[in-house]
């Protein structure tokens, strides 16, 4: 075992050496980095005396020394990659394959000509300024270690830029493909996004985050109940790799935007997230975030509500299976008046696993008229799973509508009889109840085919949990 | 076709059946009436296998077979059919899935196909009419929001599509209008046949105006303590069920050997 003091230094002189590389990139960015990997030493991993990381250990993630994924990364199994029920989602497509940019799997033909939409890499060589202006200006990482370390050392990722008022149909897929890693070399990538909606713009994005050897294939949708049977899928490799990326948005005045985050990672990665989202006046965001994947996973959604009369929906899924661990952040800021914010995160948990839902609302004085509703509803499939979940209210504005509520229970033993008194059997019945509670969520997200897949994933991942209670 | 014997079931350790004998053939239609607490939900919960209620004595057979070792599903796929008093809301699932899935149960056990896509819509239009429900009930969530009306109907609907052989009505009627009542009477009637049995748990004898009965059974603590046709539930009407008591104390007596 490496301590996890070393392991802060080998990222500390990783960035060291890398400097070079960096040095071809523009001066205001190398700035950026310095300023974040300086951070990132004075902090160095959070520990669960820190308050927001309170119930989340990453000293799993600590101890291990990532190597950087190699520049080359290349799918050798495109086949496979193409198969994976995530592929093709009726979108315009962005490709990352180990964090770096993959042109030829990507697919843009259909995106209008007036929006930009590319490897952010790409644009800093090319030296776009509206980066300057916006890049690592919206995710804070003074006390946030791994946004300073996202920061300091980000390679790639999507840039996408809406122009003023225009609609896009099809939503912008960024699919980011993590391969198992060969000889057991654990590797770590740092996506970074940044998606400028504007004014008046209407779009859809959605990122995914797989592994390869994980997604299921994609299998006609059928009537029926989930079948165990049915849903035969690889096991996944003994491989371990992290993901650390930051996403931030913003969605300009009256601007209308939809987020899905889709996170499949492997059974043995790491991921830690955080999506950062500015909110102009009298805008629309909506975020969809489906946690599936990963043994050790964080979440960071924070929104700021930047401007009058916007409104933000989020919402939330996760279901968590063997000793997994997936932690929810949210933080809304309600920053101006009259915006409204409607929250609500579902879990389904099983086996030894545990999540954590911290849902943190803040009403600043200016925020007057401030109305937020913030949920968060647990369904525990086994005894040893444990959930920690806290909404946190900080309200300084007097004339606000706030609320707030969590639940945790067990499937509803009086809902399995009456289904079994009508002939559907014992595990179909609680089966069919658990997938309920969860395609709430699911029902929110607006794009028909992603909806399907995340439908054919719960199907799997269910039918997963009660295999194995049948062997 | 159902035959019970001397069955004792009891909850918490508390002891709600005390031995009941009752016995059910096809074509008949019984009213179980009696005051609140007599027992009466418990049986038909009993009947339907749910396991909140421990049988401790007795025997039920169904067909001959041994209907207490069945599990719950299985009744339901050989035919019994429990409306619930309070039927649950399923947040989630929607009555077209939900009722589809438990048809094809049944018809599996049958011996029959799956119905496909538009027969099945084809029969749903049918007994939703028979009923007078609303069809945007069906892409709703099962009892999800349902008016207490309407979710008694859609209890006597799914037994209209399920066909059952023996239909056990728990309370279908405490609640309802008179319209609705006539629906779900009408519903019920509609299932008559040679082949069939039901059993109405009432309280009030209302219900039986429409669906007469041709055997009706008092229960009161546990027992049935008398039975007769359907004019028992005219008397029990008039008197109400506190002539009982005293009836029932002494013959309870006698039977105990005092």
């Amino acid at each position: 075992m490496t301590a996890v003091k070393d392991t802060q230094d080998v990222y500390l002189s990783s960035f060291t050496e890398r400097e070079k590389d960096f040095a071809a990139g523009p001066a205001w960015l190398n700035e950026v980095r310095r300023a974040a990997i300086h951070r990132f030493a004075d902090l160095g991993f959070p520990t669960t005396r820190h308050e927001e990381w309170k119930y989340t250990s990453v000293e799993p993630i600590a101890r291990v020394v990532f190597q950087p994924s190699p520049r080359d990364s290349a799918v050798t199994d495109t086949g496979a990659l193409r198969r994976s029920c995530y592929f093709d989602l009726d979108c315009s497509r962005l490709v990352f394959v180990n964090g770096h940019f993959n042109r030829e799997l990507s697919s843009l033909e259909s995106l209008p000509k007036e929006v930009h939409a590319g490897s952010l890499a790409e644009a800093l060589a090319g030296g776009a300024p509206v980066l300057e202006q916006h890049l690592g200006r919206y995710a804070d990482f003074q006390d946030r270690a791994f946004v300073a370390l996202n920061t300091a050392l980000l390679e790639d990722g999507a840039f996408i830029e809406i122009p003023k008022g225009l609609v896009l149909e099809k939503p912008i897929y960024l699919l980011f493909v993590s391969t198992a890693p060969s000889g057991g070399q654990a590797s770590v990538s740092f996506p970074r996004n940044l998606i400028l909606a504007g004014r008046e713009s209407q779009a859809t994005f959605i990122e995914g985050y797989i592994a390869l050897d994980e997604a299921p294939t994609f299998r006609t949708l059928g009537g029926g109940l989930p079948s165990p049977a049915q849903h035969a899928s690889p096991s996944g490799p003994d491989g371990t790799y992290f993901t650390n990326a930051v996403t931030e948005i913003v969605a300009g005045e009256n601007a209308v935007v939809d987020h899905g985050k889709l996170q499949q990672e492997g059974a043995s990665a790491f991921h830690v997230a955080t999506v950062q989202i500015q909110q102009e006046r009298a805008s629309t965001v909506s975020t969809r975030t489906f946690t599936f994947g990963g043994a050790l996973v964080r979440e960071d959604l924070n929104i700021v509500l930047a401007g009058e009369g916007a409104n933000t929906s989020l919402n939330g899924l996760y279901v968590t299976f063997d000793r997994q661990h997936v932690d929810h952040h949210t933080t809304i800021d309600h920053a101006q008046a009259h915006c409204d914010s409607r929250e609500l995160y579902k879990g389904v948990l099983d086996d030894h696993s545990s999540a954590v839902f911290n849902g943190r609302v803040i009403v600043r004085k200016d925020a007057q008229k401030t109305d937020s509703k913030q949920s968060n509803k647990n369904l525990l499939l086994s005894e040893d799973a444990v959930i920690n979940t806290k909404p946190q209210l900080e309200i300084f504005a007097d004339d606000v509508k706030c609320t707030h509520g969590a639940t945790i229970g067990q499937v509803d033993q009086e809902a399995i009889f009456y289904l079994r008194s009508r002939g559907i059997g014992r595990d179909e019945a609680r089966s069919l109840l658990t997938y309920a509670f969860a395609n709430e969520i699911i029902d929110r997200v607006k794009h028909a085919p992603l909806r399907d897949r995340l439908r054919e994933a719960l199907f799997v991942r269910l039918g997963r949990g009660l295999r194995r209670k049948e062997a | 076709m159902l035959k019970i014997k001397n069955l004792q079931a009891s909850t918490n350790g508390k002891s709600i059946l005390r031995g009941i004998d009752l016995e059910v053939k096809a074509g008949e239609v019984h009213a179980i009436m009696g005051p609140n607490g007599s027992g009466k939900s418990t049986l038909a919960q009993v009947l339907a296998g749910r396991d909140i209620y421990a049988v401790t004595s007795g025997e039920v057979t169904y067909d001959g077979q041994n209907l207490l070792d069945m599990s719950p599903e299985d009744r339901a796929r050989a035919g019994i059919f429990l409306a619930f008093q309070y039927p649950v809301e399923i947040p989630g699932v929607s009555n077209m899935y939900f009722l589809r899935a438990a048809l094809n149960q049944v018809r599996k056990h049958r011996g029959l196909d799956d119905l496909d896509a538009m027969d099945f819509l084809a029969l749903v239009r049918q007994k939703m009419k028979l009923l007078d429900m609303d069809e945007t009930l069906m892409n709703r969530s099962v009892n999800e929001g349902f008016s207490g009306g309407e979710k008694k109907r859609n209890e006597i609907f799914q037994m209209a599509v399920l066909e059952p052989r023996l239909a056990v009505l728990d309370e279908t009627d405490s609640g309802l209008d008179i319209d609705a009542l006539k629906d779900v009477a009408n519903g019920v009637n509609s299932l008559r046949s040679k082949e069939r049995a039901i059993i109405v748990v009432t309280h009030y004898q209302r219900l039986l105006h429409y669906i007469v009965p041709d055997f009706v059974h008092v229960l009161y603590s546990g027992r049935i303590v008398k039975s007769g046709g359907k004019e028992l539930a005219l008397e029990l009407e008039e008197k109400g069920y506190g002539w009982l008591e005293d009836t029932v104390e002494a013959g309870v007596g006698r039977s105990a050997g005092l």
